[in-house]
């Protein structure tokens, strides 16, 4: 709270202000009227100041696309690189500086088509970090092209006919990989619910996966509506350990199941099934870390560095 | 093969034995696994405490266990020793100790023995169960004798059997004893080295080790009626010895870099595999990353939040990286890329030599990528420009690539030990409040430079992007803007440019031949130079470190001689070939390079045989240019 971060005592600052929203807004947002990614936005700016996150001391990395503007709206550090190549940044950022606070936003194209590779192995890494997949079924910076994501028959500039392939499950194939640690669901228009999702990932200490149901109203207007509307479609994952909502955004649910997020097999039978369930899907608070592999190991002194540079020398010596 | 009439036990006492030389140039090949390396290192470690000069290099088969007695599977090493300091491989081999008749075929296919050659060679496969092999041997003893080389039979196995269980493991350091008394070395500094070479094995290992190391010796002595002795400088200044690659990894730590992000590489690995050995107790960490994207955006990621990172690849390596470079370039983010380069295209030839990553670490990227190359032209300048390099890095805001190649990484030199400096060590991350009006790019007209906030530092809060940005680092697609951040970014090339002198000319001033390289070729060419001079040719060369931006006053060089050509490991058109006109033939790439830049009519002398160029191969064309 205000600004302080205990990770960092040296940076103790007493004189600091209390942070308010607008001081983690920066510009104004280009993304189209009605786009989900707006209602992300303000609920981490809401997630940065309920956290007084120094700015400076807060990075957001991205990628390509819609969703990997996200940086540029923000008033604190920011890394907007290469399509599919945000988790490597992110990670080298964590590693170096484990005092930071990252965050990534990936969006469906970003993340499980060109960074699939990168997006597996940051799972396993599992790096202190809260990671945000803005998922819209479709390629929308590029006008309208099939995603991994896009459902079966999906009508699109680069399949006028119907796309052919089931698509990538960004839950199911999380759970899938070793070392997964936070796996969670949640949809823009959920406002509550997205709020303490992303909440509940930033407190986990590990590589929060958040899939977040975005709706992109200019190229997929149909299957927002859809989703919006069908109240019934959508399933709220309940437990004391879980994701747990503000009293008026458990109202919205129609449909509650209690599941345990220890339960990893129930949890890939969830993801797997016809319906949207939103909640925790999976927690292991002690997988283990690859930031606390390297840390340790940064900031030598330079007496230190000089003994250890000189012994190895010792060893070539003639 | 045995000595008779001589049965003293000292070799002092051995004049007519005993042979004092200028040099020689030994190799050892085998079927890979069994140790040839091993021993050929220790070899030349052993000979460099001594004092003499050493070069040595590794014959490395592209498989890890090839069928064994074939060509495909000669594995070893070179060893030069002189009474000089040595700075490269030299021409063809002086002695021989061969496992096998087989492997050697694949050294005579490069043409690395002469008529003369001493042959040591494994005696056991004349009296082989198997009467193929038998045959084989007799057939390859007589050939080898047609070729002039002097053979001896030895019997390796048999004698190692005498110690040792297993001779197949222990061969190699029976060989190394060998070889020690035949050149003299001091046993006492050898069995440090065996210590040395062995000391994560067991005492055990360690002790039948040892034991075959006296054995080898001590079977040359009574047994060899050769000797030869290549006097020592005793060194004046303390020196170290090692290969180029380990040199790249104590520059890393020496230069303050904390992490180094890499994925698995021939030829560059084994700079991470020593670096891994210790960075730990230095301070810091090797990242074994997911692929070579990833191993080069997590060292971007780190540097971007703190200290300059390093990340260290080969050509295939290289190619994936390129997006990544490009961005570091755009957004200004320090970073050191080494590159030890491999023959190419594409997979090309893992194991071997080229210099073919130039063109493409200038000009790889789409859009105008502007960045700072650097090329070390012996073992120790690859642990000087390692720290260097970093320097660069962080006081331009660029990338810097340093191209080191398989030569300079497997080859092994003596080179006086580097006194490490505190100020070589990066200072902590600046983390006080951002003072620069909010400008992440506030560059200064005059050179293009400014100054990097780093996250953490209260006020300089900005998005690095990829995309055109102005100086406050807002996206912009406004055209003025991005011609003048582009002109920025370039700037910084022709600012760092002003901080280089021109390049010293070894030889005269002037003449009719003026020879350019680059990288790990500047021993033979230089050796080439020296032995043309002695012979009244009017040559000289010039070797340049950086290549990007060139060091200033080539033309004026250039104009002084009647005729310059570069020699490059790369590819280039032979202006005999078919086809081939003075407009439409391919230079190698400095060549191509100087061309544009001075507009001299500049000729190249290269190949892609895969091989470290021999000083005699450059005097041959020399001797052709200048019709000598």
């Amino acid at each position: 709270m205000f600004g302080l971060n205990t990770e960092c005592i040296l940076d103790l600052d007493t004189t600091r202000q209390y942070f308010t929203l607008d001081d983690y807004k920066k510009g104004t947002a280009r993304w189209c009227p009605g786009c989900g990614d707006h209602s992300v936005l303000s609920a981490v700016q809401k997630l940065c100041r309920e956290e007084q996150l120094p700015p400076e001391k807060t990075v957001f990395v991205s990628g390509i696309g819609c969703s990997s503007r996200f940086p540029h709206y923000m008033d604190t550090y920011g890394f907007h690189g290469l399509h599919g190549r945000a988790f490597p940044v992110a990670c080298g950022v964590k590693f170096r500086r484990p005092d930071l606070h990252v965050f990534v936003v990936t969006g469906d194209g970003d993340c499980c088509s060109i960074g699939a590779g990168a997006w597996l192995h940051a799972i396993r890494y599992n790096m202190n970090m809260t990671v945000l997949l803005f998922d819209n079924n479709i390629y929308g910076m590029t006008k309208k092209q099939t995603s991994p994501t896009s459902r079966m028959g999906t009508i699109s500039n680069t399949h006028p006919h119907g796309s052919v392939l089931p698509p990538v499950n960004p839950i199911q194939t999380t759970l899938g990989v070793a070392n997964a640690s936070f796996v969670a669901q949640t949809a823009d228009w959920v406002r509550g619910h997205l709020y303490a999702t992303i909440k509940a990932g930033y407190e986990h200490k590990g590589f929060s996966f958040i899939r977040i149901l975005v709706r992109c109203t200019h190229f997929m207007n149909e299957l927002a509506n859809e989703m919006i509307s069908n109240k019934e479609h959508l399933i709220m994952l309940s437990h004391e350990q879980g994701i747990n909502p503000d009293e008026a955004t458990l109202k919205m649910f129609a449909r509650q199941e209690a599941h345990d997020p220890t339960d990893i097999h129930r949890a890939r039978q969830l993801a797997e099934s016809e319906e949207v369930h939103l909640g925790l899907f999976y927690q292991d608070k002690n997988a283990p870390k690859y930031d606390q592999y390297g840390a340790h190991n940064l900031g030598f002194g330079v007496d230190q560095r000089m003994a250890a540079i000189n012994a190895e020398l010792d060893r070539f010596a003639v | 093969m045995k000595n008779t009439t001589e049965q003293v036990e000292s070799p002092v006492q051995l004049p007519n034995k005993k042979k004092t030389l200028r040099g020689h140039i030994v190799e050892i090949v085998s079927d890979s696994g069994e140790g040839a390396q091993k021993a050929g290192q220790s070899f030349g470690a052993i000979s460099a405490k001594m004092g003499n000069g050493v070069w040595t290099v590794e014959i490395i088969p592209a498989d890890i266990q090839p069928p064994a007695r074939t060509k495909e599977s000669a594995s070893g090493i070179r060893i030069r020793l002189g009474s000089e300091t040595v700075t490269n491989a030299g021409d063809e081999a002086d002695l021989v100790v061969a496992f096998n008749e087989v492997v050697p075929y694949a050294r005579i296919e490069q043409k690395a023995y002469r008529e003369g050659t001493l042959f040591l060679i494994e005696s056991k496969w004349g009296e082989d169960n198997n009467k193929a092999v038998r045959s084989s041997y007799a057939e390859a003893l007589e050939d080898f004798r047609n070729r002039g080389y002097r053979v001896y039979e030895i019997p390796m196995e048999k004698e190692c059997l005498r110690w040792a269980p297993n001779a197949k493991k222990g061969k190699n350091m029976w060989v190394l004893g060998l070889l020690c008394n035949i050149y003299q070395r001091d046993l006492g500094l050898a069995e440090g080295q065996v210590r040395q070479t062995f000391r994560k094995k067991s005492q055990e290992v360690i002790d039948s080790n040892l034991t075959l190391l006296k054995a080898g010796y001590g079977w040359a002595e009574e047994n060899l009626d050769f000797q030869f002795d290549i006097p020592a400088r005793k060194a004046e200044q303390e020196l170290v010895v090692m290969n180029g690659n380990e040199a790249l990894s104590l520059g890393i730590v020496a230069s303050g870099i904390e992490v180094c992000s890499m994925y698995p590489i021939t030829p560059a690995t084994s700079t991470t595999h020593h670096l891994a050995e210790y960075i730990e107790k230095a301070g810091g960490i090797v990242h074994q990353a997911e692929d070579e994207i990833a191993a080069i955006g997590f060292a971007i990621g780190s540097s971007y939040a703190g200290k300059t990172s390093v990340t260290v690849t080969s050509g295939p390596g290289l190619a994936l990286k390129t997006e990544f470079i490009g961005l570091a370039v755009m957004a200004e983010v320090p970073l050191v890329i080494i590159d030890v380069q491999r023959g190419g295209p594409s997979t090309g030839l893992p194991t071997k030599v080229e210099q073919s990553d130039l063109l493409a670490v200038l000009y790889g990227q789409p859009g105008d990528t502007p960045k700072i190359v650097l090329a070390p032209s012996t073992i120790e300048e690859c642990f000087q420009f390692v720290i260097l390099a970093r320097k660069i890095a962080e006081a331009f805001r660029v990338p810097v690539i340093l191209l080191s190649d398989a030569n300079l990484g497997t080859g092994v030199q003596p080179f006086p030990r580097p006194s490490i400096q505190p100020e070589w060590l990066a200072a902590p991350i600046d983390q006080s409040p951002w003072k620069e009006n909010g400008k992440p790019y506030g560059w200064d007209p005059q050179t293009g430079l400014s100054r990097r906030p780093v996250p953490g530092q209260p006020g300089g809060e900005y998005t690095l992007t990829g995309l055109a940005h102005s100086e406050e680092g807002k996206v912009t697609y406004d055209p003025d803007i991005n011609q003048r951040a582009s002109a920025m970014r370039s700037r910084k090339l022709a600012a760092f440019g002003r901080t280089l002198k021109p390049p010293v000319v070894h030889g005269d001033e002037e003449g009719d031949l003026l020879l350019v390289g680059w990288g790990s070729t500047r021993g033979a060419i230089e050796e080439a130079v020296d032995r043309a001079r002695e012979l009244g040719a009017k040559v000289s060369s010039l070797h340049l470190r950086f290549l990007s931006p060139m060091e200033p006053g080539l033309k004026d060089i250039f104009r002084r001689f009647g005729k310059v050509m570069t020699v490059e490991l790369n590819y280039s058109d032979n202006p005999n070939d078919p086809l081939i006109t003075p407009e439409n033939r391919r230079y190698a790439q400095l060549a191509w390079m100087l061309r544009a830049s001075t507009l001299v009519d500049i000729d190249c002398f290269s190949n892609v045989q895969g091989q470290p160029i021999r000083p005699a191969s450059i005097l041959q064309m020399i001797r052709k240019e200048l019709n000598l």
